[in-house]
Order: C-alpha cells, then structure tokens, then sequence
C-alpha cells in the first residue's frame, strides 16, 4: 500500500459549513452495487440549482476543471454515513481535502480510502479560498509530512488527527490486513465478553 | 475518578493498539442493509477474505424496499439488483437475512431492538448514521462507511480512535405535547449540527430518565445530527424490563448474570466528563425546523430567526436556508402551509409514535386537510402487527392517512415515497437537507408524531397541545 505524504494541485473552494453527504451524492445515487460512475454525480443537485441561477457551482465553473485539492469550512461531509459521497468527490477527482472541520463518519470513511482530509482553521480556510478564487492556476500543497499547506507563496499551518496521519504518512491506511493480523488476538476478546458466549 | 459507560466498553472492546496507534476494537453486533453492503463484500471476494463471525452480523433490508407494492422482482431494476445481491450475499457468507414476510423485517434501527439483539455494553456498528439509535441501550453504537463495513464483515474489528464524552442532562417534567423528538430537537437547535464533532453524547438526567426505551432511542437517534458519533443512555431497570423475554435477549440463569453486567458497564457516579450541559424539560417547547439542517428549529409558536441572531460565521447558511425554503425571518412557524406529511422511519417508526399520533387524529375528529397527502410507515413489520392489532391502522384509514408497509420511506426516498418538485412535507424523520426527500427542490421541517398528525389534519403547523386539550 501507498504512503501519502504530500498531494498537490490545483483547488476548488465549496464555501458553505455543513455541507451534507446527501448534498454531495443525492441518495438516488446510491441505488447500486458498486461506487462506479459516482464522480460525475458529486453534487449533482446543487449543480443544477447554481447553474439555474445563473452563479455555476465550482465544480461547473472551468477554471476549477481538474482541481484535486477541495477548500470547504466546518463540519464538511455531516449527515448520512455514505461512502458514496467521498467516492464520488474522489472518483471526480478530488484527491485532499482541505477544511475547518469534518463529520467523524466522513472522516474515516476518506482515512479508508487513503484520501486525506486535513484540518486548517476557520480563518486559514476563508483565506485559502480566496487566494484560489483570485487565481484559480495556483498550485496547492497539502503537506501531511509537514503539517502545512501551501499556496502562492503563502503557507498555512493544518493538522490532521496523529492516528490517520501516521496511517496515511506510513502507507497503512488501509486497515484491513493489520486487522487481519490482530484475528488471534480477536479470539481472545470474544471469549472474554460475556454477551458474546451468551452469559454462560 | 470513575470511569463513563463510553470508556468503560471501549476499554473491554480493545483487541490491541495498530502501529498508527489507532485502535482495534471489536464489534459485538454488526447490523447491515442492502445499500451499503454490496460494495463491501465485492471487497472481500476480491481481497479473498472470509466471514470469521457471521453470527455476529444480522442483515435486513429497509432503504430501498416499497412501501406500498412490495411484489419481486421490483419495478425498479437497481432496487431489484440490490436485492439480489444482499440475498446472495448473506447465503454465500451465512449471514441471517429478516426479509420481507419473514415477520421480522424493518428499518434495521427497529429491527434489532425489538429482537433483543441490541443489549447493554456491547459495540455495535451499521453502515448506517443512525446506528447512533442503539445507543439507547447503553451500548458504543456508531455509523461506519462500507470500507468499514468490508474491516467488520473480515475480522470483527475496526481500527477507531476514542471520543471525549459530553454529558447532557435534561432534568424536570416536559410539558403534555412535548416529546422525545422535542427533546432532541431543541438540544440540537441550542448545541448546534456541529457541536458534538468529537464527542460520544452522554443523554441524562431525570427527563431522560424517565423516558421508555422508545423515546430514550429517538433522543439517540438524531445525535448524529449534532455532530455526535454516538449518543447514548445508561441502562437501567426500564433497560432491562424492555430486553426481558425478546427473541436474542438471554434467558434464564444467564439473565440474572446480563443483568448485572449490564449494570457494571453504567458510567460511575464520579465519573469525569469533557463537559456537561444541562436543560430543563420545562422549557422544551414542540419544536419544528425551519430550515434545512437539524439544528435549525423553533418552538411552534415562534417565529422564524433573524440571520443576525446567529453567529457570523453562520449567517451565510442561515440566508441559504431562507432562500431554500422560501421564508423569511419573523415569518411565524404556525400556520405553514404542507402538502405532505410523512410519519415513520427509525427516529419515530416505532408502536408508541404511532399511538400518539393516532390519538391526535381521535381527538381532532377530522380527517386529513383537503389537497395533502398523509401516509404513515410503521418501522417493521413487527410494529405494522402490533398497530394492526390495537386497530391503530383503521384510526388512521379512517381519517384520511394512508397506512403503508414497513420501510424508511420518504426519510431518504430511496425507493417510490418521494417529493415532487417544492412540495414541503412535515416528517417525523431526522433530516431537513435540501433534497432529502426525494426531489431536489423538496422541503422538509421535522417535527414529532403527534404534531406531523396535526400538520396533515390542520393542513398546516398547528400546535398540537391545541387539540390534546380536547382530551384533557
């Protein structure tokens, strides 16, 4: 598996706090066996609602094309467990996530997916935004290793949780095989709880 | 210092620390459905992983399920695909599967507490948000994604780290007319969608506790709707006399040994906590939102909030949420116009959610206003019999509701219950998102049963203390 240290790119700013998953992929979306086909649904309804008024959602507006950096606010990713949603910012192209805050489920769910989501604070992030409205070329730097992001010569301390972070900068995001290793070990809580062995 | 119930099981739940220093922790109960599971056992087939604990996951289905037609194949292709797939699924890993007619389907929240499966102590997991409902039992109760689905289905473990505990306490007596479902709307509105990121909710205090496991599971449900991972209810005797002779609770000489488990795992009288908040049932008005996240609620007779009443750095959402909704802050909350009132899902799906909104629709003596659409869900098919058999299904034929089959419904409209265009419902369900419904341009305002019962009668918000008064 892949360490993720560094990614870097081009940004798009989705200003809002609690931006919710159902916002990010409506739920008819998730009508289906595999998370194939999501990346061109992100957002998809509030895209058609922007456009309908005349502003374009960012994700609709060109200079923003092939952005792999996402600038949100607080609490990005609330409401609804669904994977589908950071699959379908991922498979969009998204590849970090930037913002204030996160939902704890949206959270470990992108940690599951080796898609780094880090944390910058309230007023980093509005500037962040800005600076990428202004000029929408420059190149974002999320830099887990570091702790910082960089953009137009300016750099921003972030964080990310020292858990996930040591997952991402050592290549085990992905938990399953660890996990997998730990079975024996399983065994042995099992057999302690009594609800498991049905209060014998 | 003593320790809370959240430390307590996470502590006996450690399997080991992972080298990023997360930790594995086991999963007593992994409850699943068939919208985020098909891509987690792909996952396992392609990685060659097997089922060590399939007795350790129960399967129903609910999302995606019709309400009113449930003959297969289902009219709509991908439903009927993810049928399939979650019935071939369960088989090839031999996985217990509640489907529809076996009696014990439901939204899978209703499911696994009227089964006993939920117990006290336990860590139980759904790739599901609302999995924050068996919380209601004294148990570590949280939505994971179908990643996370593919890591418990493989080892029964997942790689977490720990929450601070909040502890929030609601003492008093509520006012007659005002809910479980007001409860936890007005903690929301006061501690905001994003208070609780970080926090497992500690819900107490006599309020909470004099609750039945009901009402205790619709505070737990919406947690997640603060922020909360978790929520959740030390157990008590109400705890244990609702577990007691249910299909999985155990029985006999183990009983009297769950029982005192189960009470060893409450938190500790000293235990410490992050913080704690208090309210006072008293001043819990029945609480409707407004706008389009949960925590943006009113008391039925108040008017909608001024954006410069918040925050700065909300009051573009709270301008957003106008525009959306199309009000305007002062607008009174009563006398709002509906078109659709839905009464069901895991947040108030439940036998005693119904009985109170049927009771309203008794004592208003009308039927449903002219032009709007009212249907009520029950959460399982469990729920529709024991409805069915206190005559509860004719109260609401009678007066206009229509009376469905079990399912979630039009909370997530995943399935035929939807919104058309800028229809605005009243829904005893936990989300107000833009879209929730259904259509993209749907409204919702969430309210409790009683007062959806006196939308769909009245047409309208109403306070429904109006026509309890009736009974009085």
């Amino acid at each position: 598996m892949s360490q993720i240290k560094v990614i870097s790119g081009r940004a798009v700013p989705v200003r809002g706090n609690d931006i919710d998953t159902d916002r990010i992929i409506p739920a008819r979306f998730l009508r289906c066996v595999t998370f194939e086909g999501l990346g061109e649904h992100a957002f998809e309804d509030d895209r058609a609602q922007d456009k309908a008024k005349g502003h374009p959602h960012p994700f609709d507006q060109p200079q923003f094309k092939g952005a792999a950096v996402l600038v949100g606010n607080s609490n990005f990713g609330c409401g609804s467990s669904r994977e589908h949603a950071p699959q379908a910012l991922y498979r969009w192209g998204i590849k970090a996530v930037v913002a204030v805050s996160y939902s704890e489920i949206f959270f470990g769910n992108t940690v599951a997916m080796g898609f780094p989501c880090v944390h910058v604070s309230a007023a980093d992030a509005e500037a962040l935004q800005a600076l990428v409205e202004a000029d929408p070329t420059l190149e974002v730097v999320v830099d887990i290793e570091a702790d910082q992001v960089r953009a137009g010569g300016k750099v921003f301390a972030s964080s990310i949780p020292a858990g996930p972070r040591k997952q991402f900068l050592t290549g085990s995001w992905d938990a399953t095989s660890e996990l997998v290793a730990g079975l024996p070990e399983v065994r042995v809580v099992a057999e302690r709880l009594p609800y498991v062995t049905a209060f014998a | 210092m003593g320790k809370t119930l959240y430390d307590k099981v996470f502590d006996a739940h450690v399997v080991r620390q992972l080298a990023s220093g997360q930790t594995q922790l086991f999963i007593g109960l992994h409850l699943i459905h068939e919208v985020t599971s098909p891509q987690a056992f792909e996952m396992l087939r392609d990685r060659d992983l097997a089922v060590p604990y399939p007795d350790r996951t129960v399967a129903t289905v609910d999302h995606i399920v019709p309400t009113e037609d449930q003959s297969r194949p289902y009219k709509d292709d991908l439903a009927e695909q993810m049928m399939r797939a979650i019935e071939s699924n369960t088989k090839q890993y031999g996985i217990r599967l509640y489907q529809p007619g076996s009696g014990k389907q439901g939204v899978v929240h209703i499911v696994a507490p009227e089964l006993g499966l939920t117990q006290p102590g336990m860590t139980v997991a759904c790739g599901d948000s609302h999995t924050a409902t068996h919380g209601a039992f004294g148990a570590i109760a949280f939505g994971i994604g179908t990643s996370q689905v593919r890591d418990v289905l493989a080892t029964q473990t997942l790689s977490m780290g720990r929450l601070k505990v909040r502890r929030i306490e609601v003492n008093g007596k509520p006012q007659p007319g005002v809910y479980a479902k007001d409860v936890i709307l007005h903690i929301l509105r006061k501690l905001t969608a994003k208070g609780g990121v970080g926090f497992a909710y500690e819900f107490a205090g006599s309020a909470i506790e004099a609750m039945s496991m009901e009402e205790r599971m619709t505070v737990c449900n919406m947690a997640i709707e603060g922020g909360a991972r978790c929520g959740y209810i030390n157990p008590d005797q109400t705890t244990f006399d609702y577990l007691k002779g249910r299909e999985y609770a155990p029985s006999g000489v183990a009983w009297d040994k769950a029982v005192s488990w189960w009470k060893s795992v409450a938190s500790d009288a000293d235990a410490a906590y992050a913080d704690v908040v208090k309210f006072r049932a008293e001043e819990i008005e029945p609480t409707v939102t407004w706008g389009i996240s949960p925590d943006q609620g009113v008391g039925v007779r108040e008017s909608i909030p001024s954006a410069e009443s918040f925050p700065e750095s909300e009051r573009a959402n709270i301008r957003e949420a106008y525009e959306y909704m199309g009000v305007q802050a002062g607008q009174p909350m009563a006398g709002t116009k509906v078109d659709v009132v839905f009464i069901g899902s895991c947040t108030n799906g439940r036998i005693s959610d119904l009985r109170e909104a049927a009771n309203v629709a008794r004592l208003h003596g009308g039927v449903v206003a002219a032009g709007i659409k009212a249907f009520v869900v029950p959460g399982s098919e469990q729920v529709k019999k024991q409805a069915e058999a206190e005559g509860l299904d004719k109260v609401f034929l009678e007066h206009g509701f229509e009376w469905r089959q079990a399912g979630c419904s039009m909370c997530l409209a995943m399935n035929p219950d939807k919104l058309t265009g800028r229809q605005i419902s009243a829904s005893t369900s936990n989300r107000n998102f833009k879209g929730r419904q259904g259509s993209p341009s749907g409204r919702t305002l969430l309210l409790s049963p009683a007062m959806a019962a006196a939308a769909a009668l009245e047409g309208k918000i109403s306070d429904v203390r109006q026509i309890l008064s009736k009974g009085a």
